[in-house]
This record gives structure tokens, sequence and C-alpha cells, in this order.
């Protein structure tokens, strides 16, 4: 039976969610070279439009199709072919089919879009367009059915994943890394200083995700009662606590950085991503604590191995998302989610082990599959920009438009 | 004639501005630039860890005085644009051979 209330929240919940990958487009804009702001953006923007089509076309039912032997969905619902507004009682009893399928497109949609953090500036238009498409249709929907579909092997190990921390945030942080061993570093990446065009757009963007994520984590509910309240609240405290600790640990080192504070609100939000249906606002203090200092300390690292992830997805999303997987095994209370399970200090340390198997399997997965693919186009379609293309900037040599005047 | 020509902080303007003012010199043009002296940039903050900036924004402030004026506008330039410390700027100092005004096509220093 529908209930108003629950559709209501969730289809509002997708436009929060939406609303994140244009606001993850100035996150990322506002810490790259004037010369690619408009090429950052786009990135982001024309995966809501590439990915919109993709879902609706064959990756919903790839993703939460009928299953087959725990790995994929089928192809009943190609098309939306079958998804209509009665509900589908499996995923969501109370609202319409659709409803449940447009709030995952919007997760579908902002994933390989976090990727894109980790080749800004010099990638290669089209050969990202093909990565994008084979990205989802060959990790995001397997992984996303594992984990979420009925029969999918993860879920049915009882991993749990609230609302992406291993289907969004391993998945794209392991890849970036990926990525970013391929296409290599941005010329003159170490050796010229790569002022960031515009710190109040990350800010926003950094924000606006904030926002959105009520959506993203309040929305996994898939209702709107008690336990949509509780993921809200849980997922406002994390940010704050890991956007405190990282202005913290910047002070100490220096001064109080407000793109400090905006980068750690994110990996707060990253971190408490899986556990926002399972723990209470206290966990939700020490995950999102604990996530802002191994982030902090990856991208330290990250920067001393000359790797260009320029844009630290790995050590903001694979990490804050990996500190969040285990943790959920840690801090997840019955008390809180009576569908969700025990964690470590709640009794059962079996919990524990099984966040670690979804963690090292997606992420062993997705680096392969996201290694292969990325090699293999940029053989046939080249993924860099060619070397006087990146000099002149992306805006003008890809895109053929100027940012600013 | 000599054009001066100061590169100076940006917070700085107003200050010159109303000091040559005051003394009389009211024309000049001021040009947004970047550059850096024996100090080289600055480090800011990075998300984790710190980046440099390699060039600074400062203000180039450039005004032609009679050649009799211009220690003066030198003097008043240098007093107010001085803070102490390292990057208050430099002042350079030319030979201007001529001075046109459009509009009326005069010449020399009638036309500053």
């Amino acid at each position: 039976m529908i209930n108003s209330g629950d559709t209501a929240w969730v289809l509002i919940s997708t436009a929060l969610v939406i609303l994140m990958t244009p606001a993850l487009a100035f996150f990322y804009a506002g810490m790259v070279r004037r010369k690619n702001v408009l090429s950052t953006i786009m990135l982001s923007v024309a995966i809501l439009a590439l990915i919109s089509v993709q879902w609706v076309l064959f990756g919903y039912t790839l993703a939460f199709g009928p299953d087959h032997a725990g790995l994929f969905g089928g192809l009943n619902w190609l098309g939306l072919n079958g998804v209509g507004q009665t509900p589908y009682p499996g995923y969501a009893a109370t609202i319409p089919h659709l409803a449940f399928m447009v709030f995952q497109l919007a997760f579908a949609v902002i994933t390989p879009a976090l990727i894109t953090g980790a080749f800004v500036e010099r990638i290669n238009f089209p050969g990202f367009l093909l990565f994008t498409l084979l990205w989802s249709t060959f990790i995001y929907d397997p992984v996303a059915h594992w984990v979420w579909g009925i029969g999918g092997w993860l879920r049915n190990l009882g991993a749990l994943d609230f609302a992406g921390g291993t289907v969004v945030h391993i998945t794209a942080g392991v890849s970036a890394l990926a990525l970013a061993l391929i296409i290599g570093r941005r010329k003159g990446y170490g050796k010229f200083p790569m002022e960031p065009s515009n710190i109040p757009f990350t800010i926003l963007g950094a924000f606006l995700l904030w926002f959105g994520w009520f959506g993203f984590n309040g929305g996994s509910a898939l209702s709107s009662g008690g336990l949509a309240t509780s993921a809200l609240v849980v997922t406002n405290t994390a940010a704050a606590a890991a956007a405190l600790t990282w202005m913290l640990m910047s002070w100490i080192h220096k001064r109080p950085s407000v793109l400090g504070l905006a980068t750690g609100a994110v990996v707060g939000l990253v971190a408490i991503t899986p556990a926002s249906g399972y723990v209470s606002p206290l966990s939700a203090l020490v995950i999102g604590a604990v996530a802002a200092v191994v982030s902090y300390y990856s991208i330290l690292i990250r920067v001393k191995s000359g790797l260009d992830d320029s844009l630290d997805v790995f050590a903001c999303h694979g990490m804050g998302g990996i500190t969040g997987a285990l943790l959920t095994g840690v801090f997840a209370d019955k008390a809180i989610n009576s569908a969700g399970a025990n964690g470590l200090l709640f009794g059962n340390p079996q919990q524990l082990l099984i966040q670690a198997i979804a963690v090292l399997v997606v992420a062993v997965f997705s680096f392969t599959v996201s290694y292969i693919l990325g090699r293999v186009i940029d053989a046939v379609f080249s993924l860099r920009a060619r070397s006087e293309e990146e000099e002149i900037g992306l805006d003008i040599t890809q895109h053929g438009e100027a940012a600013y005047s | 004639m000599k054009k001066i020509e100061a590169i100076i902080r940006i917070e700085k303007l107003d200050e010159v501005r109303v000091a040559l003012e005051k003394e009389g010199f009211v024309g000049m043009t001021v040009t947004e630039i970047k550059g850096r002296g024996s100090q080289k940039g600055v480090m800011l903050e990075w998300r984790a860890g710190e980046y440099r900036v390699e060039f600074l924004p400062k203000l180039k402030i450039e005004l032609v005085v009679n050649g009799d004026r211009t220690e003066a506008a030198i003097r008043i330039i240098a007093e107010a644009a001085r803070t102490g410390a390292i990057g208050d700027g430099k002042i350079f100092i030319y030979p201007v051979e001529d001075v046109v005004r459009i509009r009326t096509g005069e010449r020399g220093i009638e036309a500053v």
C-alpha cells in the first residue's frame, strides 16, 4: 500500500541527491586551475545526463532486477518495463516502484562523478564518456546488486551498507586510484604550483553536499518515520565532528583552514553513509572524527607518494568509505534499527568480519575492473588529452568555452 | 617630466591616493598586477598541508609629474605605502619625452 508520507520523503530525497552532483561539480571546480573550471564541471553534469539515460534503459535492471546467482540482476526490467506506480514490496512496500528506481538513479549518477576528481585537468572527454558508461555498467550496477539487490551475495552474507559506503564511496575511491595510475600526473605536477581557481566555489559545493546528504542517508530509510530521522541526525553529527576535527588538525599545522573544514565535513559524510541507519549520534561523533584523521593523513601520504590523484578521491572517498564500512561493524546497534545487526561493541564481532569481507571484495573488484577498463579505453581512444590541449586548458580546447572573460 | 611607477600593497592604495591628492597629484593610473620580490611567494593552506603561491597580487600606480616635483611624489608614495614588513613594493622613475592630451591636442606638462 502506498503511503503518501513515505513517497513524499523519497521523492524529495531524490531531488536532494540529484542536487549533490552539481554540488560536487562546484566542489571540484573550485580546486582546479582557472583554465579547467568548465571542463571539471562538465565531467559531473555530463554524467548526470548520461547515467540518467543508462539507468532507465538497462542500469536499473542490472542492479535491481531479479537475481542471477547473487551476482547481477536479470534483464526483466529493461527500459523500466514492469517498473510502475505500484510498490515492489521486496525493496520498498509503501512507495511506488518508480520512486525507488529514481531514488537509486541519483546514487548511480553521483558515484562515477566522484571519480572525476582523480583525472581532472588532463582527461580526454570522449574517452571519459566511454569509461563512465562502461564503469557504471560493469562495476556500479553489479556491486549495487551484490549489496542491495534481492539475492545479492553480500546482502545475503549480512553486510551492512545503509546508504552506500561500499557501493558508492569504496567503488569510486578505489577506482579513482586505478585511473590516477593509468592517466599519470598533470604536466608540471610537483614542479610548478597549481593554484585553485575559486575556493568559495569549493566551500559552496561542500555545504550543498552536506544539505543533499540528508536525502542520501535519510532517504535511504525509504520511509519517513523514525529511522529516516535517526539517519538524518547521525549524518549531521558525523559531518560536524569531522569538520571540527579537520579544522583542529589544520590549526595545529598552522591556521584553521576553511578548505580543511569543508573537506572534513565531506569526509565525515562519506564515513557515516554506510552506518547512518544503524548507529547512535554518539557513535556518529566517533565515526566522523576517526574518518577525518584517517583521510587527513591519507592525503599527506598520497602527496608524498607523488601520485596525482588530483582531488584526493581515494583519500576522501576510498579511505573515508572503508573507515565508515568497518566502523559500521563496530557501532551498529539493533536498538537503532531492528532490521540491521549488532556490531562489535554490542557483542557481535562477527559483523566486523563481514564488513571487512565486503570492503575487501568490493575494493579489489573495483580496482581490477577499473584498471582493465581504463587501460583498454586508453589504448583505443586515449584517456588523456593531448599535451598542448592540457597546456592551454581543457575549457577552450575540449569544450570551446571560457569560464571567465 | 618623469613617470613614476610604484608597485604597492593592494591595501595601501587609498592611503597613497589621499596623500598624493593632498599634495596636488590628482591623476594616476592603477593596474592590478602580480609579482614577487626576493621573498619569493607565500605558502597557503591546502586541504592537508600547504601549497605555494609564487606571485602575489599587488597594484601598480603610474603617474607623470613635472621634473621638480619628482622627489616630492616619491616621498609621499614611499611614506604612505610603507609598513616596514617585507613586500612593501618598489618605485621606478623614468624620463618622459612628451605627453599628448587626446581631446585638445595639448602637449607637454600642460597635457598631464
